[in-house]
């Protein structure tokens, strides 16, 4: 597998779909412990977050509710357990493990593959 | 003009004479009874207005508007069973005919006729009592017409304060003498019995009163009578028995009621010896078919001039139409009162005079700290029982009331003179048995309200809502808290998941433990990851007691994204930016840095309604450019974007303004630039006027302050929004240094006590004890807090510093204003204008929702 350091054409993979290769994005340094951070994987906007625990999530980073590229700016926290990211426009929750909308059953946002790999945060290409 | 009443077989027609409190009521009770709809009902009515909260007439002054005040119709309205005319007076009953006559011409038939024409206010026969300038004090237009004559002195330049004599020293002339004060008259309050309020209270009660009430800045004139009002060029001046004249702007007569039986009277029904329809324990006259009930009833020879006895009536009468044998109970004619305004406390139940053979009074009368407090009690009998409690007086602190007058009738639970000094027994609801009355005013016992919490009214509003207990004079609420509590029903106030305690309680954990992390919190007190909701609260609180820039360390990952990037996230996800005007003072050259910054970086430039200019349509990756313009000529933020401290709005005062009597622009400048930066559960809004036109209107703000001749006036409590509220007085006539201290500490206490997103206005209502209580903490330092209040304002003042210069100035704080982490420059592709008249605002959002997934490619 190898690692590629960016491209205009690359497509995030889904979780649980084939990895091709990984696109470094950024370092792990450069995420806020329990905050998020938009990249830009192709023309994909990306919301990554990094938990405290050191845990990665990457998600769509478009609203679904308005269409806003706004979801990594969203704070994140738990709901029973799960690790969850608020919509900071109108606050609906989704889940970082999935992309499910936790106060919306129709909605739901892509979860994309990610992992620290050396000090990087790389996130998984079709 | 004739409408005969169409009315279907077994259908009656009932014709109700007055559409006040009582009358309201009676209509409302019947409605919700009669299922079958047996009764037809039309309501004729004096007032053009719909029914309307009487005994809450004062706080029409105050800002509540004529909705505010509606009573609650909105079944009534729609109901075909019931009609209103309203604005036609009966002008004729005929009993033999079963019909009535108005004022415009209409004739109706009855079946049952209910005369709830209330009373008209006594006016004692002195000459130049029809002169303009004089008013009574009864009605909305009553209040309409005083206001509009007060606003006229006031806008006269005439040397002089404006004044304004009472007629009446009991409860509506002391309501009324409040009223004028805050319409910017110094009232003086003439009361012919030797003390004031002397149906409920005894002469020592009625001394202290008057020194209360004295120091409030209402002066009053006790055993002497008005004989005489005349002219004096634009003014009036008012003789009395004394001999002494008192100038005044307005004279307003609250010297007493009179029951409003005129029909009645002439069509032949007998009337009590005092006035009022004669009727019996039915609420009956003297004709089977006419009833009479409220202020304009004689009950077995007896008015009553107040609305819960009159509510009794109603359901009384309710019931007999429906068939039922209701009758009044001597319990339901209790004339108990508690009246409280300019912080002084006034109450009055039972036999306040001990006019009970052999009644003895144990009295705790403290002069220094201004309190009376009696209690009546019937002699002990001889087999050594507790002594039965007959009534009470309490003056200065009735805050006892609540727990005493339901206590009336049974024997006490403790020695009476502990139950009414400080720091002695409080009686406890839990003893109180199921006929305890709790709200006199709707006649609600402890009973009522335990049945409606079994039957799931597991809160106040709940409670309320099934019992209408509290939702007249609202001096039982604190009650009924005590009675959910005692019925095992919590009342949650927990944050949210992660934490058990209320916002309230995370501040004092915090302070008191000197926790500085959400980590360290969450992890001692907490549970889980926290959330959206948690996360800001426990940022803000870190926030107020000065723990460095919202953005350092853990603090960024707690803060909303409007704290988070120092702006005001936009639907489109840019952002906008308020640089801080304060008080709305601005140099061109500011003005025209402004205009610059906005121009150069294509923002939409909007003012906004408090006093500055917020630029639209900022990109996080432009933000840190823009600060560094405005920063650079001398702006700061603005905080928008923050749970703090917003604007202070002034009008330009003394400096130009030929009324101003104070310069509002530098108080507003010195408050904003105090208060700038600091975090609160809501945000805060003020303003200044400089005279009392309120030009910047303060009463719609947070904190509110209006210049007096004498100094300021403090208003607070004051919002606009979803729910508007006026600011209501805190303190009047202080002066620059007192204000500001007022100020800290009622910030510094809201800050504290209030609950996560909760403004000033709902917080004093949520206190115990309202804004007097709030005066007695903040004023008077009951609590002896204020020495910390004013330490930790201090704190905040000498700690203060821009948050935007505190980014451009952190490298490391800097990187985090990006568009994408690894792209830092390139724009988002999302964020789309269209011209809009000549600027650029947000594209339409594209439509999303029904799409199961979404990515933008």
């Amino acid at each position: 597998m190898t690692t590629r350091l960016d491209t205009p054409t690359a497509v995030p993979a889904r979780a649980g779909e084939a990895v091709s290769c990984w696109l470094t994005v950024c370092t792990v340094e450069r995420l806020l412990p329990g905050r998020g951070a938009a990249a830009l994987v192709g023309g994909t906007q990306v919301a990554l977050f990094r938990l405290a625990d050191g845990a990665l999530h990457a998600l769509g980073n478009i609203d679904p509710f308005t269409g806003a590229g706004v979801v990594s700016r969203g704070l994140v926290g738990d709901r029973d357990g799960e690790p969850t990211v608020a919509s900071p426009l109108h606050k609906q929750v989704f889940a970082l493990r999935d992309g499910r909308c936790l106060d919306d059953p129709d909605v739901r946002l892509p979860a994309f593959t990610v992992r620290a790999v050396g000090g990087d945060v790389q996130v998984g290409l079709r | 003009m004739t409408e005969q009443s169409v009315t279907q077989q077994g259908v009656n027609h009932l014709v109700v004479v007055g559409n006040g409190m009582v009358g309201h009521r009676l209509v409302s009770t019947l409605r919700a009874r009669d299922g079958d709809g047996t009764w037809q009902i039309t309501v004729l009515g004096e007032e053009s207005r719909p029914a309307y909260d009487r005994v809450a007439l004062s706080s029409y002054v105050d800002g509540a508007s004529e909705q505010d005040l509606r009573l609650d119709d909105a079944g009534l309205q729609d109901d075909p069973l019931v009609t209103h005319h309203l604005g036609d007076a009966v002008v004729e009953v005929d009993p033999g005919g079963r019909r009535v006559t108005t004022a415009s011409g209409r004739t109706l038939g009855y079946d049952a006729l209910v005369f709830a024409t209330g009373s008209y206010a006594f006016v004692p026969p002195v000459t130049g009592r029809e002169l303009p300038g004089c008013f009574v004090y009864r009605t909305l237009d009553d209040l309409d017409a005083i206001t509009e004559a007060a606003a006229a002195a006031v806008a006269t330049t005439a040397p002089g304060r404006r004044s304004a004599v009472v007629v009446g020293g009991g409860l509506l002339g002391l309501e009324a003498a409040r009223a004028l004060r805050l319409l910017g008259l110094s009232p003086q309050v003439v009361e012919v019995a030797p003390w004031l309020m002397p149906v409920q209270v005894d002469a020592r009660g009625g001394a202290l009163l008057h020194r209360l009430v004295s120091e409030q800045g209402i002066a009053v004139r006790t055993g002497v009578s008005l004989t005489g009002i005349v002219r004096d060029r634009d003014r009036l001046v008012a003789t009395l028995s004394d001999g002494v004249e008192l100038d005044a702007d307005v004279v307003v007569f609250a010297a007493g009621i009179r029951a409003a039986d005129g029909p009645a009277r002439a069509c032949g029904l007998p009337v009590g010896p005092r006035g009022g329809v004669l009727v019996d324990d039915r609420c009956r006259t003297a004709d089977e078919h006419v009833w009479a009930i409220g202020e304009c009833a004689a009950l077995e020879g007896r008015t009553y001039g107040l609305v819960a006895p009159g509510y009794a009536m109603a359901e009384v009468v309710a019931d007999r139409l429906l068939g039922g044998s209701a009758r009044m109970r001597p319990e339901q004619l209790d004339t108990s009162t508690r009246l409280k305004l300019l912080g002084v406390d006034v109450a009055g139940f039972g036999d306040a005079h001990a006019a009970t053979e052999g009644a003895l009074e144990v009295v705790v009368d403290d002069p220094v700290a201004g309190t009376y407090a009696k209690l009546v009690v019937a002699p002990p009998s001889s087999t050594g029982d507790a002594s039965t409690l007959l009534g009470g007086v309490l003056v200065g602190d009735a805050s006892r009331y609540g727990a005493l007058r339901p206590l009336m009738g049974a024997p006490l639970p403790a020695d009476p003179v502990a139950l009414i000094s400080t720091g002695g027994a409080e009686p406890d609801a839990s003893a109180l048995p199921d006929s305890a009355q709790i709200c006199s005013c709707n006649a609600v016992t402890k009973g009522d309200l335990c049945a409606a919490i079994d039957g799931g009214a597991h809160d106040v509003p709940a409670l309320k809502a099934c019992t209408r207990a509290g939702t007249t004079c609202g001096s039982c609420v604190p009650a009924l808290t005590r009675i959910l509590q005692q019925q095992g029903v919590e009342l949650s106030t927990a944050l949210c998941a992660h934490f058990d305690h209320s916002r309230a309680e995370l501040f004092e954990i915090v302070a008191g433990a000197g926790i500085t992390s959400f980590s360290a919190l969450l992890s001692r007190y907490g549970r889980g990851r926290g959330c959206e909701v948690c996360k800001p609260v426990v940022a803000s609180i870190l926030a107020s007691l000065g723990t460095g820039h919202v953005l350092d360390g853990e603090q960024a990952s707690l803060q909303d994204t409007n704290d988070h990037f120092l702006a005001n996230l936009q639907r489109n996800g840019t952002y906008s930016v308020v640089p801080r005007i304060a008080g709305g003072e601005v140099t061109p050259a500011g003005l025209i840095v402004i205009g610059e910054v906005a121009r150069d970086f294509g923002l939409y430039t909007k003012i906004t309604g408090g006093q500055r200019i917020d630029l639209f349509g900022a990109r996080v990756d432009d933000l840190p450019a823009i600060w560094r313009r405005l920063v650079d000529a001398g702006f700061e933020s603005g905080h928008a974007y923050g749970k703090s401290l917003r604007t202070v709005k002034s009008c330009v005062g003394s400096a130009w303004c030929r009324y101003g009597v104070q310069d509002s622009v530098a108080m507003a400048v010195e408050l904003e630039l105090r208060y700038r930066g600091l975090r609160s559960p809501h945000k805060l809004k003020s303003g200044v006027s400089g005279c009392a036109r309120e030009c910047a209107e303060a009463r719609s703000k947070d904190f509110g302050v209006i210049a007096t001749e004498q100094g300021w006036n403090l208003y607070v409590g004051g919002n606009g929004g979803f729910t508007p509220r006026h600011a209501e007085l805190l303190v009047s006539d202080v002066d620059s240094a007192t204000l500001i201290r007022t100020i800290d500490r009622f910030l510094m206490f809201y800050i504290r006590t209030a609950d996560r997103l909760q403004r000033t206005a709902p917080w004093i209502e949520s206190l115990d004890g309202g804004l007097d209580h709030l005066r007695s903490v903040i004023v008077d330092d009951a609590l002896g807090i204020c020495a910390d209040l004013d330490a930790a304002m201090q704190r905040h003042v000498g700690s203060y510093a821009d948050e935007w210069a505190g980014v451009l100035d952190d490298p490391e704080k800097l990187s985090r204003f990006v568009s994408f982490v690894n792209a830092p420059d390139a724009p988002d592709p999302t964020i789309r204008f269209v011209p809009e008249r000549g600027q650029a605002i947000p594209a339409p959002a594209p439509v999303l929702l029904g799409v199961p997934e979404v990515s933008a490619r």
